[in-house]
């Protein structure tokens, strides 16, 4: 056996997990208290680092999985898309990204979160999103180019370094476990 | 709604909950191949829109026309997981006395400004998702975990203009 379980062809399988899997999803944002965008926003001013802490942990055993269940070859990695590398569009959709974020105080996801437990800033958050989309997709034609400059298509870390896949995993279980550190440390001192 | 009578419980260990996000992420690697997102249920959703109301702008537009072909905008994968998220997040927050109406702000901040400011705060982000490819679930969080050099710079990024920025924005949150 090896995973993907489900075949790309079958859209129902697909589609009732996608909803089965969202609800795990944003279960688990809420219970961190991600809907909160104060709590999310404490974030950016060092007073609360659970975005970091939910993330970094999410990310790490997402990672962990994947690595030794292919290792293990259960599961079959060329099978598993990996979001394409579109070096300068990435660096700029940053830039933005980064500074909606801190005027909003929620992403995408936690506005959903915010939206589904009945906060009304979260509602607004994914209207705002909703229009900007309709806004940028209508324009985006006009800077084509730039859109799809720097394709490197599914390019990762090792690739990039030239490290074993095993040795980037290790270096990301250092960097969060720093990061964790760190935080533990700066939470504790400004209380 | 029964948040008023009932206190709200604490909010759970963010590592604890971040593992629990971490195994969803894996099961969704595991079961479809995939990981979880958000921005392109409303990319897809935009592009249906303005597929039915000008159909060769849509086509035109190479954020709408890959979410024109195949099954079309409105199966798109991302929707319905979006759609469980909300579902998953009300659950949630009904079990833990959570749930009630509010607009989050800060108290020096009036109501029709926060959201404003949310408003506007999520077009800036609708850009910034659509020439990254994805947000803060498809780019960092599932590009991360897969090891994308794209998801790794957008998370890098996206942060440190965060943190830049909000010394500038303290009026917002204080």
């Amino acid at each position: 056996m090896s995973a993907p379980l489900i075949a790309e062809g079958a859209l129902g399988a697909s589609l009732a997990a996608a909803i089965a899997l969202g609800v795990g999803f944003g279960f688990a944002l809420e219970r961190a208290g991600l809907g909160s965008a104060r709590k999310l926003i404490g974030q950016f001013y060092g007073r609360d680092f659970t975005v970091m802490k939910v993330m970094f942990s999410a990310l790490v055993v997402a990672m962990l999985g994947v690595f030794w269940l292919s290792r293990f070859g259960l599961l079959d990695l060329h099978a598993v898309y990996v979001p394409l590398t579109y070096l300068w569009p990435q660096l700029f959709g940053g830039l933005l990204f980064g500074a909606g974020l801190v005027v909003a105080g929620l992403c995408p996801g936690t506005a959903c979160v915010a939206a589904a437990s009945g906060r009304v800033d979260g509602v607004f958050v994914l209207c705002g999103f909703f229009a900007g989309m309709v806004g940028i997709g209508v324009v985006l034609g006009d800077f084509a180019d730039f859109f799809e400059s720097g394709a490197h298509g599914a390019w990762t870390l090792p690739e990039l370094t030239g490290l074993p896949y095993g040795a980037v995993v290790a270096a990301v279980v250092m960097l969060a476990l720093t990061a964790f550190a760190f935080a533990e440390w700066f939470e504790r001192r400004v209380r | 709604m029964n948040g008023r009578q009932r206190p709200a419980r604490a909010y759970a260990d963010p590592y604890l909950a971040g593992a629990g996000l971490g195994l969803v992420l894996l099961a969704a690697f595991v079961l479809v191949g995939r990981g979880l997102g958000a921005s392109g249920a409303f990319a897809s959703t935009a592009a249906g829109a303005v597929a039915a109301v000008a159909p060769e702008r849509a086509a035109a537009s190479p954020l709408f026309s890959h979410y024109l072909e195949g099954q079309g905008p409105w199966l798109e994968w991302l929707t319905f997981e979006l759609a469980g998220v909300m579902l998953g997040a009300c659950i949630s927050a009904a079990l833990a006395g959570r749930l009630h109406f509010a607009v989050e702000r800060s108290p020096t901040l009036a109501r029709g400004s926060r959201l404003a400011f949310a408003f506007g705060g999520g077009m800036v982000m609708a850009a910034g998702a659509a020439f990254a490819r994805g947000c803060t679930s498809g780019q960092a969080l599932t590009g991360g975990a897969l090891l994308s050099v794209g998801g790794w710079l957008f998370l890098g990024v996206a942060f440190a203009v965060a943190h830049a920025l909000a010394p500038l924005l303290r009026r917002l949150w204080s």
